[in-house]
């Protein structure tokens, strides 16, 4: 076992995963500069072709990696930020996402797009979105969101591994984080979510920067008599709604906290999924914690209260309770 | 003429364009009468600048087509059957009836599919070319867009980033006077497209699109640079769609019936290649020949499209990833 960070975390699931398959190369801007932090040490393990910087150009080489990936290549594009993908936007969803399917199967798409999520840190609006609501609407798409050092080297490898698109939307303010891991290879299946807390009166759902604020809501509401199970939904697409649904069929009460503005959003998607399909298990209405439906402002006194905290989601918690 | 052509595949080349101009006559027939559906965009007009590019590549080099592209994997090689099945929506069609008219491929040579969002295959065809440099075979990839495409940012992008990296690419920009129906001079701020490469630093080259020799000499050439090693090469076909825009779309732009009087009567590049195959020394019952094969290619391609099944229902579902997952519903 060692120690590691978020960022060391990806950095290696990357360098491993580039050992073991040289179909595996990295491209986006500023990758060779190790820029956020992510990339150290690959350009002089791999060279510039296989950590390949760019021009600023998203569609383009997003949609090269797509035309790469066709070929029998195996891209990691780094977004660099998650918003970055906007530019990119007909790339990601008329090309890789569709490819395989309006092809009959004749294209496979193994490609991973990586998705920075830079907010809660005074960028404003155009560079702290989290969207990865806009690309669960997406089919043929997966979606993942780790929430630990652990997770995101075990799912980024995963990923990598997968012949299908993965969107890896990693959320920044976890970085703070350091996990033991394995020393030996591992990855973690797509599409399973994890019971972090086992508890039987209320479920608290949670995903990417929330999960951290979900754990301490339950350790708080422990405290307090209350047995609350935290969930990390690590996953997006596929989504676990078996492990969410046995959940709320023991506690009755679901809360779900998700980063992403509100509409729309994860939490709408699986308060939707729990209402039609848990509905005789639950004994409250359901509470989603999510960031409010307006733009993320530059002012660090407007936007550290939009975001899910530990005080919202006991207090969410306890309304479900009442 | 720089490059000599054999007579096997010259006849190859009329027996391509042929295939295509009958394929699209007849299956524009069956749209019209009902029997096809959806958005129909036709290839008649510009076989000449499909033919003579694909025929400049090997089976096993890449090729990415547009939304008007029922003639490009024709160009490549493709049976004839699958695309009408294809285009019928039936369980046989080489996307298994998933993609239709605007979407043809086969993969099987080369022909990875076609984009109907204008441009976005710009930036694939690059990839593809990047991933054979890196993979280190030799195979080129063949990107086709239109005039229309080289105003997107895909265009500008795509360009870049194969002459910064060198690829193996060679775009081929079929300008056929209109993006879908704005003339191109009213939309495109030089007169030559071609000359756009100057600003990426790749030879850019005007050629007659109809003229099906003079394309295939032109990206002959620059298939040989991409394989070589010598970087990307933007050529531009100049050529004219017979048909409108879309099969059956109630506008058409003004004056495109009178310039399409002149280049179906001067400019047909089937016509302009039977005349220069038999000044070379084709007899005319060999020409003819060919024809009649086609023909009947084409009937039994229709016949094979009739004959074959609908997609099962459940085949909505099928595909969507290559490792599939729960579907909701």
């Amino acid at each position: 076992m060692h120690t590691v960070t978020y960022l060391q975390a990806i950095n290696e699931a990357l360098r491993e995963e580039m050992d073991r398959d040289e179909r595996v190369f990295i491209m986006g801007e500023d990758v060779g500069w190790n820029l956020l932090g992510a990339t150290g040490g690959l350009k002089d393990r791999f060279g510039t072709e296989r950590v390949r910087n760019t021009p600023i150009a998203e569609a383009g080489f997003v949609g090269a990696g797509a035309g790469a990936a066709m070929v029998g290549m195996r891209p990691v594009v780094d977004m660099l930020i998650a918003p970055f993908v906007y530019p990119a936007f007909d790339q990601i969803v008329s090309i890789i996402a569709k490819s395989t399917y309006l092809y009959g199967g004749q294209a496979k798409m193994p490609i991973v797009l990586r998705a920075p999520m830079l907010y809660g840190a005074g960028n404003a609006a155009q560079h702290s979105d989290r969207p990865y609501p806009t690309f669960m609407t997406i089919p043929g798409l997966k979606l993942i969101a780790p929430a630990s050092p652990y997770d995101a080297k075990g799912m980024l490898k995963a990923a990598i591994r997968d012949d299908d698109p993965v969107i890896c939307f990693e959320d920044w303010t976890l970085t703070g984080l350091r996990n033991e891991i394995p020393d030996e290879d591992y990855v973690i299946e797509l599409g399973k979510a994890a019971v972090k807390r086992e508890g039987s009166d209320i479920t608290i759902v949670a995903l990417a920067g929330a999960v951290p604020h979900a754990l301490a809501a339950g350790e708080q509401l422990a405290g307090e008599g209350i047995s609350a199970e935290v969930i990390d939904l690590r996953s997006i697409v596929p989504l676990d709604r078996d492990t969410i649904l046995a959940s709320v069929e023991k506690t009755g009460r679901l809360v779900v906290a998700d980063p992403a503005h509100i509409m729309g959003s994860v939490a709408s998607e699986i308060s939707a999924i729990v209402a039609q399909e848990g509905f005789w298990s639950l004994r409250a209405p359901i509470i989603r914690v999510a960031t409010p439906h307006t733009h993320i402002p530059f002012s660090a006194t407007l936007e550290r209260p939009l975001y899910p905290t530990t005080e919202k989601i006991v207090n969410a918690a306890k309304r479900a309770m009442a | 003429m720089a490059i000599t052509v054999s007579e096997t595949d010259m006849l190859e080349m009329y027996r391509r364009m042929t295939r295509i101009r009958q394929f699209e006559e007849t299956t524009q027939a069956l749209l019209l009468k009902g029997e096809l559906y959806g958005s129909f965009h036709t290839s008649s007009g510009q076989e000449a600048s499909i033919v003579g590019s694909c025929m400049a590549l090997r089976t096993d080099d890449y090729m990415v087509g547009t939304h008007r592209s029922h003639g490009h994997p024709i160009g490549k090689g493709a049976k004839i059957d699958r695309l009408l099945a294809e285009l019928m929506g039936k369980e046989t069609g080489i996307n298994q009836g998933k993609g239709g008219s605007m979407h043809l491929s086969d993969f099987g040579v080369g022909s990875l599919g076609e984009t109907s969002i204008v441009g976005s295959g710009l930036p694939v065809a690059t990839g593809a070319a990047l991933g054979s440099k890196m993979q280190g075979n030799d195979r080129v990839t063949l990107c086709f867009f239109g005039d229309g495409a080289s105003s997107q940012g895909t265009f500008h992008e795509s360009l870049n980033m194969a002459s910064l990296w060198n690829l193996p690419v060679i775009y081929v920009c079929e300008n056929n006077g209109f993006g879908e129906l704005t003339p191109t001079h009213e939309a495109v701020s030089v007169p030559d497209i071609a000359s756009r490469a100057a600003g990426y630093g790749m030879p850019g080259i005007v050629v007659d699109g109809q003229d099906v020799l003079a394309v295939y000499e032109v990206v002959s050439e620059a298939v040989r640079r991409a394989r070589a090693g010598e970087g990307p090469t933007l050529v531009e076909t100049k050529t004219f769609r017979f048909d409108n825009h879309s099969i059956g779309m109630p506008v058409e732009t003004p004056g495109h019936a009178e310039m399409l009087v002149h280049w179906r009567g001067n400019r047909c590049p089937i016509d302009l290649f039977d005349r220069a195959l038999k000044e070379f020394g084709c007899d005319e019952v060999t020409l003819r020949e060919i024809d009649a094969q086609v023909a009947d290619e084409v009937s039994a391609a229709v016949e094979f499209g009739r004959t074959s099944p609908e997609p099962p229902p459940e085949a909505a579902f099928t595909h969507l990833y290559t490792n599939p997952i729960r579907i909701d519903s």
